[in-house]
């Protein structure tokens, strides 16, 4: 699916990135742990995290994740947002919980990082 | 291609700098346009490597030498070392502070990860001393 539906599925706001709401997304991962992200997530994947520091991003950037929602209504720090924008990560916050989140994207579609359902 | 070689500080408990090794060298390997599979297990060891010791080691170095038929990756730091090595290779051992764990680290995956990773990994510790590791990824032919 397009980032943009994701957005809509999620009733994410855009935190940067708005303009590569045409990105397509096949998988999801949530984690809090980094390592489990760079364990598992890859292209055209979405993470999922209640964790807003300048590690996420990163870890984003290091594993090749497309884009970064993050749960709760959590926002992370000006720095946090402007490094995902200079590697052209897009970042959404939503206001739905993890658990929230997960069904709301495996019913849509989406699937687990080795593209088990 | 000739051999290319760079090396990064990385300063202990840096966590707002820790990783800038991984992604400039990320970027380096992109320009030099090497397999993406290579770069992202390239990449995925030198942020762990760096985190480990941002997290638990001294100041340290992160050292990669590119070669027309491989990647070697050096972290070493200067210490406290790690007393039990197979200990601290098993899948969820970790010594990471709640601290670390806040911040999304301490999983006990980091020197997993690495291994798993890597074509060839190679770990020496003086406890109480230093820590050097050193991974080598070969190029498809």
């Amino acid at each position: 699916m397009k980032l943009s539906m994701l957005v809509e599925i999620l009733e994410a706001l855009f935190l940067c990135g708005e303009d590569l709401s045409d990105i397509e997304i096949d998988k999801a991962g949530a984690s809090d742990l980094m390592s489990d992200i760079l364990a598992a997530l890859s292209e055209r994947s979405v993470l999922l995290t209640g964790l807003t520091t300048i590690q996420a991003v990163k870890t984003a950037v290091i594993s090749g994740v497309t884009a970064i929602v993050f749960v709760r209504n959590k926002k992370p720090e000006p720095d946090v947002v402007a490094l995902a924008e200079m590697h052209g990560i897009p970042l959404l916050s939503t206001p739905c919980s993890m658990f929230v989140s997960c069904g709301r994207l495996f019913d849509a579609g989406l699937t687990g990082l080795k593209g088990i359902r | 291609m000739s051999s290319l070689k760079k090396c990064f500080n990385i300063r202990s408990r840096d966590f707002i700098h820790a990783g800038e090794a991984s992604i400039t060298v990320q970027q380096l390997l992109k320009q030099m346009c090497i397999d993406p599979a290579l770069i992202r297990r390239v990449a995925i060891c030198g942020y762990e490597g760096e985190m480990n010791v941002v997290m638990h080691g001294g100041d340290g170095l992160y050292c990669v030498e590119i070669n027309s038929d491989r990647i070697v990756l050096e972290i070493s730091d200067q210490g406290p070392g790690i007393p039990d090595i197979p200990k601290a290779m098993e899948k969820g051992f970790s010594t990471a502070s709640d601290e670390h764990r806040e911040m999304g680290f301490g999983a006990g995956m980091g020197l997993p990860n690495m291994d798993k990773n890597a074509d060839e990994m190679f770990i020496e510790s003086v406890p109480g001393s230093r820590t050097r590791v050193r991974m080598s990824f070969f190029m498809e032919k």
